[in-house]
This record gives C-alpha cells, structure tokens and sequence, in this order.
C-alpha cells in the first residue's frame, strides 16, 4: 500500500510542476528573425556551418548581438550591414554582386556555355567524319 | 597541324589547371580579408587587468604606432607568438597593448605572471563585444594601428618570424 502510495506521488507530482520548455529567447518574434537572419550569415569559426547551426562561442556571441540589434530596432539589412562592416561579405553566404564577385556569380554559366559549345563542336566533328547515311542531313555541311 | 592540335589542348587545360591549383593551394580560408583595414580603429574603453578602476581607450594611444594583440589564456596559438612578443617588448620597437579576449582576470594574470607580460597595457574583454567589433574570429589577432588611430594592417592567426619581420616591422618602421 505504501509503495503504491508513494508510486502515486511520484507520478502526480511531475504533472503539478510540470510547464512548457521556456524559449531561449524573450519573445518569440525576435527568435524568429534572428533564426532567419543567421542562417543567411556564416559562422567565420567553423566556416562551412551557418550562425543559427554552430555552437560555436562566437557564433553564441554574435547570435546574442543580433538579438540586441533587432531589440534596438535595426531592420535585417541594418544588421547584415553592421556585421559585413566588421568581418567583410564572407559573412554573408549570398554574397552581393559585384566587381570582386562578379565570376563568382557568372562563373557557373560561363562554364556552363564553354562545355555546350565544345560538345557542339565535337559532336559536329565527329558527324562530318561519320559516312553519309542521310543525305539530307550532311547536305549542308558539304 | 590539327593531331598536334589534339594532344596539346588536352595539355594546355592541365597546365591552366595545375596554375589554379598552385595558386589555390598558397591561399588560406581561414584567412578572410578584414573590412577594418584603413578604417579607424573601433572606439572602445574596457578595464585593464589587475588595476581596479583604470580603464585604457584607443585615443590613449594617438599620436603613437602601436600594435594591439587579441589574446587570452585559453588560446594554444597565443603561446606560440608569446616569445616573438617579449622579444618586441624588450626592444621596445613599438608599444604592445594586449585585449584579453573571453577571459578570466584569474586566468589572464596567471598565464602572463608565468609567461612573461610583454603588453604595456592589458585591457579586458571578458564578454567578447569588443572583439565583434574589432572582427575578431581567431585568436590571436593582432592589429596595427597608426598614429591618426587607423588600423593599417591584421595580422589573423599567431605572429611568425617571418610575418614579423617581411610585414609588421617594415610597417611600424614606415609609419613612425
């Protein structure tokens, strides 16, 4: 009887205490524009991770920067102003398009283009070489 | 003519490629180009280590070259550079101030009481908000900055005899 008693208890006694998980944050607003800016920004320490994914303490520390910024009212592009101002556009991991950038964003294409217009070429080689079976066909390169 | 032209071109692309690689393998990543060189030097005023009350700011220096060296007991690399410092200190070649980045006074004072102080400042940052501004992301970092108070060189990751002696001294020399 008693340890079921005291099994009772311990079972009821959770559910008295019990409360939802407290965000990290204060207001649920402010955590989800800092969980939408930081996962455009990149962590400098461990580069290839964003500031919302690392644990790192600098991406602690900047995470808690921006929620001071977005407290002080500072709109999103304010914010990723302030922290190129400090560690340059490689924070940002759409960076903006410019001279620097310029093949960076155009490079894909050119590439792109350069490997349509060889396989063009080669593929046109290689049909002058082929013996004509359509006349039609290997007319106009004659 | 054209067979020639068939196995040079396979060729000249390998060479373009071996020319990326090697430049590519000379750069560092990890090494991000700071926005804050030829910009002045961020305004700060923090506590300086072990002497309650005092307090040290950039507009101390001005007037002066100095190098401000981002360190802290924590960091593995910042013993690396601690002799190139000591060295420099007991030259005195240029004025050190340190910023003790993410620390404890405690730990600070003790890795330089056995180390060796080679800053005439040491100023703390225990929260790191100085650092953002300064854009640090790797201890150490180490800045140089002129006598208007503009940042004229960083220095990411320890400093190297070589780094010392090709890049920051040249340049302390040239701006005093």
């Amino acid at each position: 009887m008693m340890r079921k008693t005291l099994a009772a208890v311990l079972l009821v006694l959770p559910l008295l205490v019990m409360a939802e998980a407290r965000p990290l944050g204060e207001d649920p607003a402010v955590e989800a524009r800092l969980k939408a800016l930081s996962t455009e920004l990149r962590c400098l320490v461990c580069q290839n991770q964003t500031l919302s994914d690392s644990s790192a303490p600098l991406a602690e520390d900047l995470r808690r920067e921006i929620r001071e910024l977005i407290a002080k009212g500072m709109t999103d592009k304010e914010i990723t102003e302030y922290l190129v101002a400090r560690y340059g556009d490689f924070v940002r991991y759409r960076p903006p398009v410019k001279s620097q950038t310029l093949l960076l964003w155009v490079g894909p294409t050119v590439l792109l283009l350069a490997g349509l217009g060889g396989l063009w070429w080669v593929l046109r080689k290689r049909n002058s070489l082929l013996p004509d079976e359509n006349d039609n066909e290997n007319g106009e390169e004659a | 003519m054209k067979p020639m032209l068939k196995y040079l071109l396979p060729l000249a692309i390998f060479m373009v490629l071996v020319g990326f690689f090697a430049v590519g393998l000379k750069l560092d990543p990890r090494e991000v180009p700071s926005p804050l060189v030829d910009k002045p030097a961020p305004a700060f005023r923090l506590p300086v280590l072990n002497e309650a009350g005092k307090t040290f700011a950039p507009e101390d220096m001005r007037g002066k070259v100095w190098l401000l060296n981002v360190w802290a007991s924590w960091c593995g690399a910042c013993r690396e550079e601690h002799p190139l410092l000591m060295e420099m200190s007991r030259s005195g070649a240029v004025p050190l101030v340190g910023l003790d980045y993410k620390d404890t006074d405690a730990e600070g004072t003790g890795v330089l009481s056995q180390a060796g102080n080679p800053y005439q400042v040491v100023v703390t940052d225990a929260d790191g908000r100085v650092g953002i501004d300064y854009g640090v992301y790797g201890v150490p970092e180490t800045y140089v900055i002129d006598k208007a108070g503009v940042i004229r060189y960083k220095q990411i990751g320890p400093i190297t005899e070589e780094s010392m002696r090709t890049k920051i001294m040249p340049l302390v020399k040239g701006l005093q």
